[in-house]
C-alpha cells in the first residue's frame, strides 16, 4: 500500500475504522490547536508586555530528554497539557442558584456547533487516479459556506444559555450583550461574503456557494484583491463573531467580571474557552478559503504537480496561514482596547452595514454594466 | 481681566480639528498600534527570573541591619544604646555588658552582652546607621531575609557580626585615645 492510496483511504473511505480515525482526527486537531493557541496567546501577551511568559511547566520524563526537554520547557510546549489536567481535575461546583439543566447544556451548546463545522472545512486537495478530491474531515460533503455560517452562529446558544443559566447579572448582561453582537455583526458578514460568491459563483454550477469552488478560482490572484472592502468588513465581523478583542463584549473581563462564564468553573469553562478558540479556527479559515487563496500557497503560482508532496503542501500551506491568522488575532488583542457597547452597535448598524449594502451594490452595478 | 482674546497672557489655544475620515475608522490608529506592539515584541524582555538571576545591588543600598568589626577584630558596637532608642519600630534590643578589667580592649569598657534585631519588626529605615557614633551598625547588601519561624527572623548578636563583616576604616579611635590617655597619664608624672 502506497502512501497516495493510505492518504485517498483515510480520507475518503467509508470504513468503521477510517470513518472513527477521522473523527478522532477532528477532536485532536481542535483541542491541540485550541490548547497552542491558548499558548501562544500567554506567549505572545508576555513577549508584547517585555515578559517571558510560561517557561517552567515541564515533565519528567520530557525532561530527561537530552536539549530538547529544556527547550520544550522553555518554549512552554508543555503548559497547554498541565492547564487541561488541571481544568479536568479541578473541583467541579454545581452553583445553588443555577438552573442546573442549562448550566450543564451550555458549554456543551458552545462547542459542539465548531466542532460540527470543522468536519466540513476543506483544507486541501489531492488527486488520485487522475480524479480531484477535496481533504475534509467529513468527505462527499461539500455542504459550503451557508451551512458553516448557519452551524458556526449557534455557537452563540451556548453564551446566551450559559449567561441566563447561571442566574446573575454579569453574566445575564454578558450574554445580552453576545447575542446583540451576534446579529449586529453577522448581516454586515453575510452580506460582504456574497460579494464574493457573486463573482465566482456560475449560473450553471452544482453547489454555487462551494467553499471548494471559490478556492479554485483562486489560483491566480487571491479574492482579497478584488474584494477588499469585503475582505475587510468580514475580518471585522469575525472578530466580532468570536468575541475577541476589541469586540469582547460577552466576556469583558474589567467591566463584567467574566461576562456569560463568571459562574463556571474547572471543565466546564475550559470547554467555553475551548469553544472560544474553536470558533477562532473556523473563522481564520473561512476568511482563508474565501480570500487568501485557501490551501493555494502564493497568488500567481502555479500548481507544483499534483503529487502527494503537492497536496500535502497546499495543506501545510492552509495551516501556515491558519497559524498567523491565530497569532493575528492575539497580536490585535494585546495592541487595542475594548470598544464600549454603544461603539460596538455604532460600528455593526451605522457603518459596516451600511459599507457592505453599498460595496454590493457597486458590484452588481459593475456586473450589471460589464454584461 | 485675563482672558483667552487678552494678548499679554502667554497661553496658546490649541484649535481642536474634527477628527478626520481615515481617524474615524480607527484603521490608521489601529495599524500604528500594531507597529508598536510588534516593536515591543521583538524587543528582549526585561523580566529577571529572580531565584536563578539576580540582581545587582548598589553599594550604598540599605539591605539587612548588621553589626560591624574594626581590622583588629574588636567589635566595633559599645552598647550605647542609641539605635535602639532612635529605632522607630522598636526592632532592636540590646542588653549591655562590660568588657572584663583583663582584656585586650579594656579601655573601651563597654560592649554588648547581647544585640537582637528582630527582622519582623524592622523596617529598613537606616536611622540605626546615622545614629551610631561608632559606625558599628550598618545596613549592607542582603536583600533577602527570610526564616520559618518568628525566633528565625530576630538576628542574635552572633548572627549580626557573621552577615556585618570587617569595616575596612583605617582610624581605629579607641587605639587613638588609649594611646592619648597613656601620654596623659606619664605626663602627669
Amino acid at each position: 500500500m502506497t502512501l497516495e492510496t493510505l492518504l485517498h483511504d483515510f480520507a475518503l473511505s467509508p470504513a468503521w475504522y477510517f470513518t472513527a480515525g477521522r473523527g478522532l482526527l477532528v477532536i485532536i486537531i481542535l483541542m491541540s490547536i485550541a490548547a497552542y493557541s491558548v499558548l501562544l496567546e500567554r506567549k505572545a501577551s508576555a513577549w508584547i508586555q517585555g515578559r517571558i511568559g510560561p517557561n517552567r511547566t515541564n515533565h519528567p520524563l520530557i525532561a530527561w530528554i537530552p536539549g530538547i526537554g529544556t527547550l520544550l520547557m522553555k518554549g512552554g510546549f508543555i503548559q497547554p497539557a498541565a492547564d487541561g489536567l488541571k481544568f479536568l481535575f479541578k473541583e467541579d461546583p454545581l452553583p445553588g442558584h443555577v438552573r442546573k439543566v442549562y448550566y450543564i447544556l451550555a458549554p456543551i451548546i458552545a462547542l459542539a456547533p465548531a466542532l460540527v463545522t470543522l468536519t466540513m472545512l476543506p483544507f486541501g486537495e489531492f488527486s488520485y487516479e487522475g480524479q480531484k478530491h477535496i481533504i475534509t474531515l467529513c468527505p462527499g460533503a461539500d455542504v459550503g459556506v451557508l451551512f458553516m455560517f448557519a452551524i458556526s452562529s449557534l455557537g452563540v446558544y451556548g453564551i446566551a444559555i450559559g449567561g441566563w443559566a447561571a442566574n446573575s447579572k454579569f453574566p445575564f448582561l454578558g450574554a445580552v450583550r453576545g447575542s446583540a453582537q451576534l446579529i449586529s455583526y453577522e448581516l454586515a458578514m453575510g452580506l460582504s461574503v456574497l460579494t464574493v460568491f457573486l463573482a465566482t459563483a456560475t449560473p450553471n454550477e452544482n453547489n454555487p456557494l462551494s467553499l471548494v469552488a471559490i478556492v479554485n478560482s483562486q489560483t491566480g490572484a487571491w479574492n482579497i484583491l478584488y474584494h477588499p472592502v469585503a475582505a475587510l468588513i468580514f475580518l471585522i465581523a469575525i472578530f466580532a463573531e468570536t468575541n475577541r478583542h476589541p469586540f469582547d463584549m460577552p466576556e469583558s473581563e474589567t467591566d463584567l467580571v467574566g461576562g456569560f462564564h463568571t459562574e463556571y468553573g474547572a471543565f466546564k469553562f475550559g470547554l467555553f474557552f475551548v469553544a472560544e478558540y474553536g470558533h477562532m479556527i473556523i473563522g481564520s479559515s473561512l476568511f482563508i478559503l474565501m480570500f487568501l487563496g485557501g490551501w493555494h500557497v502564493l497568488p500567481w503560482l502555479p500548481t507544483v504537480g499534483s503529487g502527494t508532496v503537492a497536496s500535502l503542501l497546499g495543506v501545510a500551506a492552509f495551516f501556515v496561514k491558519l497559524a498567523f491568522f491565530l497569532f493575528f488575532f492575539v497580536w490585535v488583542r494585546w495592541t487595542i482596547p475594548r470598544f464600549r457597547y454603544d461603539q460596538v452597535m455604532r460600528i455593526g448598524w451605522r457603518v459596516l452595514l451600511p459599507v457592505a449594502i453599498l460595496n454590493l451594490l457597486a458590484y452588481f452595478a459593475w456586473y450589471a454594466l460589464r454584461g | 481681566m485675563l482672558s483667552a482674546d487678552n494678548p499679554t497672557m502667554a497661553i496658546k489655544i490649541v484649535e481642536r480639528r474634527p477628527l478626520s475620515l481615515a481617524e474615524r475608522t480607527y484603521l490608521p490608529q489601529i495599524l500604528a498600534g500594531l507597529k508598536v506592539t510588534w516593536d515591543n515584541m521583538v524587543r528582549p524582555p526585561v523580566t529577571l527570573q529572580y531565584p536563578d538571576e539576580r540582581p545587582t545591588i548598589p553599594q550604598n543600598y540599605r539591605g539587612v541591619p548588621t553589626l560591624v568589626r574594626d581590622p583588629n577584630g574588636r567589635e566595633k558596637c559599645v552598647s550605647c544604646q542609641l539605635c535602639e532608642f532612635v529605632c522607630p519600630p522598636k526592632a532592636i534590643r540590646i542588653t549591655p555588658g562590660s568588657i572584663t578589667e583583663n582584656a585586650e580592649n579594656a579601655h573601651v569598657e563597654k560592649a554588648p552582652q547581647e544585640f537582637e534585631i528582630n527582622m519582623l519588626r524592622c523596617i529598613y529605615c537606616g536611622l540605626c546607621q546615622e545614629v551610631c557614633p561608632e559606625e558599628a551598625i550598618w545596613l549592607q547588601t542582603q536583600y533577602s531575609m527570610t526564616g520559618t519561624s518568628r525566633d528565625q527572623m530576630v538576628n542574635n548578636k552572633a548572627r549580626l557580626y557573621e552577615l556585618g563583616g570587617t569595616l575596612p576604616d583605617s582610624h581605629h579611635k579607641w587605639d587613638k585615645k588609649k594611646a592619648e590617655a597613656e601620654k596623659q597619664a606619664d605626663g602627669h608624672h
